[in-house]
């Protein structure tokens, strides 16, 4: 914070956040991604509480990177990201506008079942799995029996 | 040395290295899908490690970071088992090195979520759920190749006999297991054998491959005394960048 400036709302910040994509899957925020554990004031410091989805996922890095950028560009200067790992995250931290985002984009939401529910290109309830991995480390790779289209699963952990 | 210190790397060392190995599959594995799985399987167990050598550096004092552990120090001071320090082979006996190791790995996670050590379950709670995915893709793999083909049935059958000997270390308890269960900070390595035996069992004989009769043991790796030839090699593959160009960042 500049010296003077109003701190601003933990709720603003929120939203603010929500406007941070997923730097592999753009189509969602890192809110919708259930992410960002916490955001509170420390003080004058603004402090934001990430947890990694996979521990190795390349993307966290870049993630602290953006939300960092994110709210600089929104004045706060004295900023820290925290990092917690407990308790860990899981699928069911997605926000249910990010799971509508990602059947629509054409990943198919996490499923408790273990599969995905439908294809995401054309809604058939029969799919088949081609790996139980995929493009990143969140996903596995399925296939519809009825379009034939491959699509991204987001693995449900 | 503390015992914390000596357990965290011995947890760390292991995925550092068993990571390193199935890196090595990436452009070469036998199918796409395979070769994704390899890199995903090996990018989580790196994870794991920047956790576990993380906080044995913070537990010796923050002299060092993770990346000085991984990267500075050489094999005598590495505390890996031998089982994930061998080779890739083929595809068959890489699989069936990870799921030999798989089995352990979560029944190991799940007693460690239970640790007296807030630090030491908090890691095992986020490892135990991806390792569990491993273990998934790793035994159906094994059931699929074991009864497969003549062939496949012969290679994985092969690689069972070749690592068995390497399999009995993860069950050695010595003094620092002891000193760490004692505080409840995580369980006799032996303690695992019975529900290791009894899962692995079942998966060989869904497998249709046959247990090895002995139950001879290589040892040495995870108490430092003794590794085998393989794992300098290793190390120099992965060390050179750090160690021909000290400090060099991105």
């Amino acid at each position: 914070m500049r010296a003077g400036d109003l701190k601003p709302r933990v709720a603003d910040v929120w939203e603010w956040l929500d406007a941070v994509p997923d730097p592999e899957i753009p189509v969602i925020s890192v809110v919708d991604l259930g992410i960002v554990r916490d955001v509170a004031w420390d003080g004058d410091e603004l402090v934001v509480t990430v947890t990694p989805t996979y521990s190795g996922c390349p993307a966290t890095s870049v993630i602290a990177m953006e939300i960092e950028t994110a709210l600089r560009d929104r004045g706060i200067d004295r900023l820290r990201i925290a990092t917690r790992i407990a308790p860990p995250w899981t699928t069911d931290w997605l926000s249910d506008k990010g799971r509508d985002k990602l059947a629509a984009y054409g990943i198919a939401p996490p499923s408790p079942a273990g599969g995905p529910e439908a294809c995401p290109h054309c809604g058939a309830k029969t799919v088949t799995r081609v790996s139980q991995f995929g493009s990143t480390p969140c996903k596995a790779h399925w296939r519809c029996d009825s379009c034939l289209e491959p699509f991204d699963y987001f693995k449900c952990i | 040395m503390s015992a914390l210190f000596e357990f965290l790397c011995r947890q760390g060392d292991s995925t550092l290295i068993l990571g390193q190995r199935l890196g090595e599959w990436c452009g070469h594995a036998p199918a796409l899908e395979e070769d994704i799985a390899l890199a995903n399987v090996a990018l989580d167990l790196i994870g794991q490690t920047q956790m576990w050598l993380g906080l044995a550096t913070e537990v010796e004092g923050a002299v060092r970071d993770a990346d000085d552990l991984a990267m500075r120090r050489d094999v005598w001071d590495f505390r890996n088992l031998l089982l994930v320090e061998q080779p890739n082979g083929d595809f068959g006996q890489t699989t069936m090195r990870q799921w030999l190791f798989d089995q352990f790995h979560v029944l190991q996670l799940e007693r460690l979520c239970d640790s007296a050590d807030d630090r030491v379950a908090a890691i095992a709670a986020k490892a135990v759920k991806e390792v569990r995915y491993h273990l998934e893709r790793s035994s159906g793999t094994v059931i699929a190749l074991g009864d497969g083909t003549e062939e496949s049935h012969g290679r994985m059958q092969a690689a069972l006999d070749r690592l068995w000997p390497y399999a009995g270390e993860m069950f050695e308890s010595d003094a620092i297991d002891a000193e760490l269960a004692e505080a409840g900070i995580a369980p006799e390595p032996a303690d695992l054998r019975a529900p290791w035996d009894v899962a692995v069992d079942a998966t060989l004989a869904e497998a249709t491959l046959t247990r090895p009769e002995s139950d001879f043991t290589q040892t040495g790796g995870r108490s430092g005394k003794r590794h085998s030839e393989h794992l300098g090699h290793l190390l120099a593959q992965m060390q050179w960048l750090p160690r021909a160009y000290p400090d060099a960042r991105w």
